[in-house]
């Protein structure tokens, strides 16, 4: 460490060195960027332009073509590419497995929030109050502490190989938590209550239906085009990770000649 | 040279991302009282930990007793095989000596047979045996940690500074369960800083420095040379 | 696995008899915590309760006492699993564990059994203490029992395999309460639920929810022994 120059130096070529992808762009995902860009925007101009209001919760409705893919894609895609991710971890110890699952994790514990919020705002309107302790809101709830705890314990400082292998523990028990706290929260409200909402007893017409399915759509490639940029990022810090470590392994060595 | 219980080539241990070995080469036989010297910080205790099975194997090679390093299964196969005195003791504070050693012998799959003489031999039987280890000294917790070792009679010692904190007759004491348990066939591996007392036990002395080996000699030298970069057995220096 | 989870059961119930740690500190604590339920909701609101002709105006605190007794549960949960790690988390204790090669799935086993143990004599004296303090009556003592049961099984078993996950670490102590609670959310809602059916009835409503409990016991005390094993693990 008496001479930075050279540690960074060879810091570089030690970088350099290492597996791809060492950029968080790529031709393809540019590609999938530009085309989540056009199908947001598009879905703005469907949502909140074409689309005709609800008959009963006239405009409020139109914050559901962004809540219900939101929901769909945290809770059924993110989580669950989370758990497979912790599980292949476990069984062959591939960092990538392990970043993906993290990645996936985060852009999910995103997506709730945002279901959270829409929810919410949603609610405000229709319930004439914020919070109902409707089911799936209240589950929503408890799922997006439950990975922040997961996100939380994957920023802790610790050794990176015992804390990625807690993660995939937790990882997995999550989800396992993810399930029982939805259908006991379900239950539990079901019996004080029906369904306050179900997308399945609205009217929708022709372009309510494509704008619906517009949304699953969009929300899944901005998922995807998220989720593949945050995995990028982290699989670059853990190559320079992987390249400092060669140059510290060096400097460990040569701690002998200094003393 | 008689069969290895220890094979290290180029080891590398990580501690978080801190590289504690970095390349380290070493080979013990069966039968051999290793001692490990070099400065604060060298990678003596992870080189311990290493060959205990607890600190992980990052890089290179290595083998003790047998066991892969590179494999957790094998490591936990050779963790029951080898004893570690390391920093802490290793004590429950609210269970009494007794106790303490009764639970680590049964948890360690040892002779409960031999924990009554076992304390006594270390000093810590009659009157404190049913002093809670809260109540120690500092020395007599390291006594009580001995005598959880001698019951787990391990093929390998694994000993990081055995005599630190203890009296003259402590010290004597601990030179003489490594005497016995080498002669008995076990091999041992030592940290410490006290060279003088050492020197007697040991049958080679191991330089480490920066992480790896810098220098062996086969025989304890008589002089305490620290930075010594002679008689180069297998070791580098670099 | 078993004479492991009896060595290490046996020891931590060991230490708990010499330091009292929980039957002076935690078991006061959950008592206080009653009482302060009490301060929080005014013992002189009262809300119609029942149907129709039925109708009877109740306590609230005697309305929500399982909610309450529940509560007051998981708070010293926090605190009796924090206590079961931080005895291993001194002086080389848990490497000293891992040295041992003893079987994983034993000592979570052994772990959850002493938190078992200790959180029912707790739950006991909880118990006691929410009838002296609430009064509310009790229908189905069946159900009531295996309701406790159920759910203190899962909340040890949860409890220890998250303990677990933080074990060693200096953030334990605020980490651990943001990874159990979420899980144990639902063994709330469910206890709660079984326990409202057990004391005012019908006690038709609670078993299921009882079956609930017990379901997710089975499935944590599994989990636990799957996993232990990784998590206590160094790299």
């Amino acid at each position: 460490m008496n001479d930075p120059a050279p540690s960074q130096d060879a810091f570089e070529s030690a970088l350099a060195a290492r597996t791809a992808p060492l950029h968080t762009g790529s031709k393809s995902t540019r590609v999938l960027g530009v085309l989540a860009l056009v199908l947001l925007v598009s879905l703005l101009a469907f949502a909140l332009v074409i689309t005709p209001p609800e008959v009963s919760q006239r405009d409020s409705f139109r914050l559901l073509y962004l809540h219900v893919p939101s929901a769909i894609v945290s809770l059924y895609v993110a989580f669950a590419i989370t758990l497979v991710g912790s599980i292949i971890y476990l069984r062959k110890q591939s960092v990538f497995w392990d970043l993906l699952a993290g990645a996936a994790a985060e852009v999910g514990v995103l997506f709730l929030g945002i279901t959270l919020v829409t929810g919410m705002l949603w609610g405000k309107p229709t319930w004439g109050v914020y919070w109902q302790w409707d089911p799936r809101l209240t589950s929503t709830a408890v799922s997006f502490v439950l990975y922040a705890g997961y996100l939380a314990v994957r920023k802790l400082d610790m050794d990176p190989v015992v804390r990625s292998r807690r993660a995939a523990v937790l990882g997995i028990v999550s989800f396992l938590n993810l399930i029982i706290v939805r259908y006991s929260v379900q239950w539990w409200r079901g019996l004080h209550q029906g369904q306050t909402f179900d997308v399945a007893d609205t009217q929708m017409d022709g372009v309510m239906l494509f704008t619906a399915l517009l949304g699953v759509i969009t929300m899944h490639v901005v998922f995807a085009w998220l989720v593949i940029h945050r995995f990028r990022v982290a699989w670059l810090e853990h190559q320079a990770d992987e390249a400092g470590l060669d140059v510290a392994l060096r400097e460990r060595r040569a701690e002998g000649a200094n003393v | 040279m008689t069969t290895p219980v220890i094979e290290l080539a180029g080891a590398v241990s990580l501690i978080g991302r801190f590289p504690a070995l970095a390349g380290a080469d070493l080979s013990v036989g069966t039968g051999e009282v290793a001692l490990l010297q070099g400065p604060n910080g060298a990678g003596k205790s992870t080189l311990l930990r290493l060959c205990a099975g607890l600190a992980p194997l990052s890089g290179g090679a290595g083998t003790v007793l047998g066991h892969d390093l590179s494999d957790r299964r094998e490591r936990r196969a050779l963790r029951r095989r080898v004893g570690l005195l390391g920093h802490g003791t290793a004590l429950y504070d609210d269970l009494t000596v007794e106790q303490n050693v009764r639970f680590w012998t049964a948890a360690n799959h040892g002779d409960l047979s031999t924990i009554e003489p076992a304390m006594d031999r270390l000093g810590v039987g009659g009157r404190l045996r049913t002093v809670p280890v809260s109540g120690l000294s500092a020395g007599q917790r390291r006594r009580t940690a001995m005598a959880v070792l001698v019951c787990r009679r391990p093929v390998l010692w694994l000993l990081d500074e055995p005599h630190a904190g203890l009296d003259a007759a402590g010290r004597d004491l601990v030179d003489e369960l490594v005497h016995q348990a080498v002669a008995s066939g076990a091999t041992a591996l030592v940290a410490s800083h006290e060279l003088d007392r050492v020197a007697g036990l040991a049958t080679r002395v191991v330089h480490v420095v920066g992480g790896h080996i810098t220098a062996q000699h086969s025989d304890a030298p008589a002089h305490g040379d620290l930075g010594g970069r002679g008689d180069l057995d297998d070791g580098e220096a670099t | 696995m078993l004479r492991d989870a009896r060595l290490v059961a046996s020891k931590d119930l060991r230490v708990e008899a010499t330091s009292r740690v929980l039957t002076t500190q935690v078991l006061p604590f959950a008592l206080l915590v009653l009482i302060l339920f009490g301060f929080g909701i005014s013992p002189d609101q009262q809300v119609i309760s029942g149907a129709g002709e039925g109708t009877e105006r109740v306590a609230i605190l005697e309305k929500v006492a399982p909610g309450l007794f529940w509560l007051a549960v998981l708070f010293s949960t926090l605190l009796a699993i924090g206590r079961s790690f931080a005895i291993e988390s001194v002086d080389g204790n848990l490497d000293a564990l891992r040295m041992a090669g003893l079987d994983p799935a034993g000592v979570f086993l052994g772990k959850m059994s002493a938190v078992l143990a200790e959180l029912l004599v707790l739950e006991l004296v909880v118990g006691l203490g929410c009838f002296a303090l609430y009064g509310p009556p009790l229908a189905h003592p069946v159900l009531l029992v295996t309701t406790v049961l159920s759910a203190t099984l899962g909340i040890a078993a949860a409890g220890t395999l998250y303990a677990a996950l933080a074990a060693g670490l200096r953030v334990r102590d605020t980490l651990v309460p943001l990874l159990v609670l979420p899980v144990l959310a639902p063994v709330l809602l469910a206890a709660t639920l079984a326990t409202e059916a057990a004391l005012f009835g019908p006690d038709g409503d609670g078993w299921p929810w009882a079956l609930l409990l017990g379901a997710f016991a089975v499935l944590y005390t599994g989990a636990g022994i799957l996993a232990f094993g990784t998590l206590v693990e160094e790299s």
